[in-house]
């Protein structure tokens, strides 16, 4: 008699683990995101500075170039800014801010958009072709338009962010959702069911979800490096968020100011972290893609 | 033909109303208007005053009729800071952006459809995949520090560059343009570059999926079985069916460029709308954020609506 | 029958796929003739080879395939030998092939007219007017009404049966000397099939183009066909005259698929299959491909591959035990 495996096992022994195993860009682009996860929760713990503790700032520190260009300081590896701030520093707390908001806004789109698409589809008829009209029309926009308008119109704070995020990003969830949940529609109905009004929901519900996950995965993946991206830009532009809660594109943006005069790393260093995350995402959603995707195999 | 396009415009006014209840909605909530016109420590009389000249008083439905009655005049006030009226302000500013919008549309469709039909027709070849790894590091770059990298290091450190602005204009068929002079062309480049690289990417990326997909058709089989050889049945069978999906895109690529000038303009100090409209942002100028806005629907709408004219005619399946 | 001249010798042919999960042998050392005019059968189940042997001979087969060995003289010709600039003349021209999906095989966004002009503007030298003339001229020997007219309309705007005679009418089109026909109405319904396959027929003989029909369907190659080869697994396990074989099926798989053909006149409960399932192509047996399924396989059919046997009048099985012996 065959052992039941585990389900830890069984997910070892698929073709996707062996998959992943194979391809190096997975094995290195999880790794990416693995420890950008992990500098963020634990890299506090282990900064020389606090740099948002305004007491520990020297200004005597200022304006220091990362440590391997003449007069660096090792204490700062990658330079500090017009204050004094460790760049380094500013780079794990920043980038804490930063996924917190592209995971975190991506989920409230998700769900957004999930139900939003379950509801239009399942009710139909008119609400259904309202709902699918705003969400061409809303495609028809490009996204970082209508972030920066309705942060200029909320104001900055990491709520309205999140906001402004889930806004743009419910439609491409919601339409992926509706479709499928259309086809299940249409097959209960041919399947002469039963029409208890309760149990339909149930149904819709249980068949929908299974069979659009693996594009609700694909699309989030893309959608959290899209987001990053975005609040970066809008923080960059001082419409994202406040001062109090840096991220990394409002870094980026301390840095412009001083680019002139010289002093690149304080820009640099966090931009090319945002780019390091990002394409960590991209590539892993790449992998992800390819392998969830039953059409191209 | 006429009962499409009778809909087709009946829809973009429909979009355009709903967009410009929404700017208005909006944009009566940023900045208080009578703050930035009168002093601090103005009367209650003087403030009321003000805001009866505003028109502020009124109730809002109405004071969106009047709004929408101004926006059709193409009357959307006196900008709070250039106190010239806002709409011929952004018309003004119009051209520099279209400049860097041109140029880094032509990079796009150069670059991104030569790069992309290549990619997908030798997918297998070292260069291929090259090509798709710097394409998945292009869409991920954010393009403003892709700018400031590109100013530092080639303006900044090297000096190939000017640091900013936008070069002398010069005349071309009667048109005052930069591209005209060559100065207008050293300080463009940059500019274009920065705000075309995830253009670039994205097409890439997408006409590379095209091919492939195009590629494995029958009807691609069919024709190497009558003897077309394969120069042949990438460039005139595979190609043009490439190009539908392509030319949707290009509609919304279009608008992506547009929404990411104010970003450039902003790095680069390049004199164009996208700069006007942050500055406005941060000065609180509601005329010049609503102007802006209803301005950009419109063009989104028209390209919106040119590009599915282009779809019908590419695309014979396509019944009107 | 007087010998006719032989256009087409395949020997050995091995088309193999090199897949991640294995190499796949979809052609295993197949050979075979055809003469001039002659119509050749090749039948068997889904993922038997037929349709790749058809496409190995104008060498059409893409990766992760690829053609490892064999011999394929075409009027006296190794293709085998020839660059592919030499096939992309040799294919529409002298060998042209026509494909099952007729819904699939055209190009959306040109008008039939020009695809079908095409072959010409490859193949031939005419001028426009001529070659005008000579697509009507095609559509009409294909049977489409208002020739003229339908020249400008789109694929889309033809039924699926009107969509297949089109191709027909472009692989006739440069008079070719051999036409390939990859199951040709398998796509197409059923009250259609017999219009097409009689219309291939016709056309053949009127044009004396030799004529390989690949299909799973037996009914299809009694009905058309001077000659059958029947495949299983990549490989050729009997060939010959059809009626001969219709009536004295010399290979256990052939019986199987005779008799699972159900009979108007007989009266059965079900219908028979033949048991088991086709082996795993990347895990083939060492013997007879066939022994799994074989009611009559002893232990020679899983330890050795049978050779061939001829029983005469161009009747050849490879098996160990033919159901019928020499026809003397």
């Amino acid at each position: 008699m065959p052992v039941k495996q585990s389900k830890i096992q069984q997910f070892l022994h698929s073709e996707f683990f062996h998959n992943y195993r194979k391809s190096p860009t997975a094995i290195i682009s999880s790794l990416m995101i693995l420890s950008a996860i992990l500098i963020a929760l634990f890299g506090p713990l282990i900064t020389p500075q606090d740099p948002y503790a305004l007491a520990g700032l020297e200004l005597a520190d200022a304006f220091k170039p990362p440590a391997w260009i003449e007069g660096g300081d090792a204490n700062f590896l990658l330079g500090t800014d017009q204050q004094g701030r460790d760049i380094m520093s500013a780079i794990v707390y920043g980038s804490r801010v930063s996924l917190y908001i592209g995971f975190v806004g991506v989920f409230f789109a998700a769900i957004t958009g999930i139900v939003v698409g379950l509801v239009a589809g399942y009710v139909g008829g008119r609400l259904e072709s309202i709902i699918m009209r705003i969400a061409d029309i809303q495609l028809s926009f490009p996204s970082m338009l209508i972030a920066l308008f309705l942060m200029t119109t909320f104001g900055r704070s990491v709520s309205n962010v999140l906001i402004a995020l889930t806004l743009i990003g419910w439609v491409r969830y919601a339409r992926i959702v509706r479709g499928e949940t259309l086809t299940v529609k249409n097959k209960e109905y041919i399947e002469a069911s039963r029409v208890i009004g309760f149990s339909n929901i149930r149904i819709i519900f249980k068949q929908v979800l299974p069979n659009v996950l693996t594009s609700v995965i694909v699309l989030s993946t893309i959608q959290v490096g899209s987001f990053i991206l975005i609040e970066a830009t809008l923080s960059f532009l001082g419409l994202g968020v406040p001062i109090t809660r840096p991220t990394l594109g409002m870094l980026c943006s301390d840095g412009f100011a001083v680019l002139y005069s010289g002093l690149w790393w304080v820009s640099f260093f966090p931009g090319l972290y945002i780019v390091f995350i990002v394409f960590g995402i991209n590539l892993f959603g790449d992998f992800l893609r390819d392998e969830l995707n039953p059409r191209l195999k | 033909m006429f009962k499409f396009l009778v809909k087709r415009i009946y829809q973009m006014i429909i979009v355009l109303l709903v967009v410009s209840f929404i700017v208005f909605f909006m944009t009566s909530v940023i900045g208080n208007p009578v703050h930035t016109m009168l002093p601090e420590r103005a009367s209650q009389e003087q403030v009321d005053q003000v805001v009866k000249m505003l028109g502020l008083d009124k109730p809002l439905h109405v004071q969106y009729l009047i709004f929408l009655r101004n926006a059709l005049k193409g009357d959307f006030g006196r900008s709070y800071t250039h106190f010239q009226p806002a709409l011929k302000l952004i018309f003004s500013r119009f051209p520099a952006t279209l400049e860097i919008v041109v140029v880094a549309m032509m990079m796009t469709i150069v670059l991104g459809i030569s790069l992309g039909v290549y990619s997908g027709a030798y997918p297998k070849r070292r260069s291929s995949k090259f090509i798709m790894g710097w394409s998945i590091a292009g869409i991920s770059l954010p393009s403003f520090w892709v700018g400031m990298v590109l100013i530092f290091f080639l303006s900044v450190r090297l000096g190939w560059f000017p640091v900013s602005g936008r070069g002398d204009l010069g005349s071309f068929f009667g048109i005052r343009t930069s591209l005209a002079t060559l100065d207008g062309w050293k300080h463009i480049i940059l500019p274009s570059i920065t705000l075309a690289g995830i253009n670039i990417a994205t097409i890439i990326r997408l006409v590379r999926a095209g091919m492939l997909e195009t590629m494995r058709q029958d009807y691609i089989k069919f024709a190497k079985a009558k003897g077309v050889n394969s120069r042949d049945v990438l460039f005139k069978h595979a190609l043009k069916n490439i190009l539908i999906p392509v030319v949707t895109i290009f509609g919304l690529q279009l608008g992506e460029l547009i929404a990411f000038t104010t970003i450039t303009e902003t790095i680069y100090a390049w004199p164009g709308m996208g700069k006007l409209l942050i500055d406005a942002i941060n000065n609180l100028d509601r005329p010049i954020v609503s102007a802006y806005l209803l301005f950009v629907a419109v063009l989104f709408v028209v390209i919106n609506f040119i590009v599915d004219i282009l779809y019908t005619l590419i695309d014979p399946r396509v019944e009107i | 029958m007087s010998e006719r001249e032989k256009i087409l010798e395949v020997k050995n042919l091995k088309t193999y796929f090199y897949t991640h999960k294995g190499v796949v042998k979809a052609v295993d050392s197949v050979d075979f003739d055809l003469e001039r005019g002659e119509i050749l059968g090749i039948v068997g189940e889904s993922g038997g080879g037929k349709s790749v042997t058809g496409f190995s001979v104008i060498r059409l087969i893409d990766e992760p395939g690829k053609i490892v060995d064999g011999q394929i003289i075409f009027k006296g010709t190794d293709l085998m030998q020839k660059s592919e600039s030499y096939m992309t003349t040799v294919r529409g021209k002298e060998i042209s092939m026509v494909f099952q999906d007729p819904m699939t095989s055209l190009n959306p966004v040109y008008t039939i007219g020009r695809q079908l002009e095409e072959v010409l503007i490859l193949h031939e030298n005419l001028t426009r007017e001529e070659r005008r003339q000579r697509c009507v001229e095609l559509l009409n020997s294909v049977g489409i009404p208002n020739a003229e007219g339908r020249l400008n309309n789109y694929p889309h705007q033809f039924s699926g049966g009107m969509r297949q005679r089109v191709i027909i009418a472009i692989a006739l089109a440069s008079n070719p000397d051999l036409i390939i026909a990859d199951e040709p109405t398998t796509a197409l319904d059923v009250t259609i099939q017999a219009q097409i396959l009689k219309l291939m027929k016709q056309l053949s003989q009127e044009t004396n183009s030799a004529l390989i029909l690949i299909t799973h369907d037996l009914a299809v190659i009694s009905e058309l066909t001077d000659r059958v080869n029947v495949m299983y697994c990549g490989k050729i396990v009997e060939t010959g005259y059809t009626q001969e074989i219709i009536r004295r099926p010399a290979h256990p798989y052939t019986q199987g698929l005779l008799s699972s053909i159900p009979n108007i006149d007989e009266e059965k409960k079900r219908l028979s299959t033949i048991p088991g399932i086709v082996p795993n192509m990347f895990e083939l047996p060492a013997g007879c491909k066939f022994a799994e399924r074989c009611p009559y396989a002893k232990q020679i059919c899983w330890d050795k591959e049978p050779e061939v046997t001829s029983l005469g009048n161009r009747h050849e099985v490879y098996c160990f035990f033919p159901l019928v012996g020499e026809d003397k």
